[in-house]
């Protein structure tokens, strides 16, 4: 206790790294950090870049991280990798498109709509023609 | 024999559809594996951002995140619907849809106004048919749940929820008990419940803390980070929940289909051949009487 701490690297689609670490060093948004044990809580983005782990008996890892935040707490530092390339611009665009998409689809209604009333009437078609598949049968 | 040929075309058609229920079964089968997988894998990521998030509401921070802020009044609601994009699924959409309008009926009764966040084809097309306010989309998601689509979507409900257009926020979706059982279920989602928090870290259970975090560079934009992350997340693993939904109650609708394909085979069949003997008892006896008649 004291020489080691868990790491754990999870992205949102899957968890990259877990286990512990003599030695971390992470490319913060105001630069590099090296966290060794017993470091002061912190919490901080990190820019893409490598990221650098120091286990026992091992040698040195590089993993590649695509963003994300950094949660540093005494015995326990946390990499939370984002999956998407993200800037406030970025999802700004995305945003804009959603609602645009959306917006359509209210005004236009079109395609989703005709899509919907093709259904209903088809099943209504089906039904009738089940329908005079039975009173056929009892004719019979 | 003109009945005989009518039913043999019937057990053919019908073997070809119980073909198809067959084929879209395995598919799902296989399917289901992946996404029973995704949304395994995706499980870490929300554990750990839910940690520090209680961390983060545990310790004494100098900012208070709007999306930790209850609201006194509430006039305005927004909603996320998570569907699938196809059908052929059984109940599973219809289900949560059910919940949901019946959810927004209520609400309505209130004098509430609701506006909603659709993801997945299914759930648009119902709530464009039934007239609701739909302020953002996702549809197309395909098997692989991308977060990079979902980004854009969500981020229209959280902006709407910090500028005061929504004072609530809800997520509907299927929850995956297990193959043959999906739920439908309803969460708050803003705020973010200090319960909510408290009963996820159960972790970790020190007394609250007197400390605060090193932030670089500000807390504001920091916090603000995680805090979307945060819901993100949760989103992200509804959608990876209702897809491991949808292809296990696709599975076991079409296994289904396959069964009653099996029997109205059965049936046809057992039809078939009785008109068929009684065709040949016919014959015969026409032959028999002929031959007396000589």
């Amino acid at each position: 206790m004291g020489t080691i701490f868990h790491l754990d690297i999870v992205s949102a689609e899957e968890s990259i790294y877990s286990g512990p670490v003599e030695f971390l060093v992470a490319p913060a948004q105001m630069g590099e950090v090296g966290i060794y044990p017993r470091h002061t809580p912190m919490l901080t983005r990190i820019k893409s870049g490598m990221v650098r782990i120091k286990a026992q008996l091992k040698e040195e890892e590089l993993i590649y991280v695509s963003g994300g935040m950094l949660e540093v707490q005494p015995d326990i530092v946390t990499i939370l990798a984002d999956t998407a390339v993200r800037s406030h611009d970025l999802d700004e665009a995305k945003a804009i498109e959603a609602k645009r998409a959306a917006e359509e689809a209210m005004k236009s209604k079109e395609s989703e709509l005709d899509y919907a009333r093709a259904q209903a009437e088809l099943i209504e078609a089906m039904a009738q023609l089940a329908a005079i598949d039975k009173l056929r049968k009892r004719g019979h | 024999m003109a009945g005989s040929r009518e039913v043999r075309n019937k057990i053919k058609s019908v073997k070809n559809t119980q073909k198809i229920t067959r084929a879209m079964e395995m598919v799902a089968a296989s399917k289901m594996r992946k996404a029973q997988d995704r949304m395994k894998k995706a499980r870490p990521y929300g554990e750990k951002i839910r940690n520090v998030a209680a961390h983060m509401s545990r310790a004494n921070t100098e900012y208070r995140h709007p999306f930790l802020i209850e609201r006194d009044t509430v006039k305005r609601i927004g909603i996320i619907i998570v569907t699938s994009d196809k059908g052929l699924c059984g109940g599973l959409n219809t289900n949560v849809l059910r919940k949901a309008i019946n959810q927004m009926k209520a609400w309505q009764a209130d004098g509430e106004q609701i506006e909603v966040c659709c993801i997945g084809n299914k759930g648009l097309g119902f709530m464009s048919r039934i007239g609701a306010s739909v302020t953002s989309q996702v549809i197309g998601l395909g098997d692989t749940p991308d977060m990079e689509k979902l980004i854009g979507a969500v981020k229209v409900v959280l902006d709407g929820y910090t500028q005061d257009q929504f004072d609530r926020v809800y997520v509907f979706y299927n929850r995956f008990i297990n193959t043959m059982k999906q739920e439908p279920v309803m969460e708050q989602l803003l705020p973010l419940t200090d319960e909510r928090m408290q009963k996820e870290d159960q972790t970790n259970d020190k007394p609250k803390a007197t400390w605060d975090y090193i932030y670089e560079p500000e807390a504001k934009p920091v916090i603000d980070d995680i805090m979307v992350r945060y819901v993100e997340a949760l989103i992200y693993q509804a959608v990876t929940e209702n897809m491991a939904s949808e292809q296990s109650a696709r599975m076991v609708a079409m296994k289904a289909a396959s069964d009653n394909a099996g029997s109205v085979i059965d049936e046809l069949t057992l039809i078939y051949n009785k008109s068929r003997q009684a065709a040949i008892t016919k014959e015969l006896s026409e032959i028999v009487g002929g031959a007396a008649a000589v």
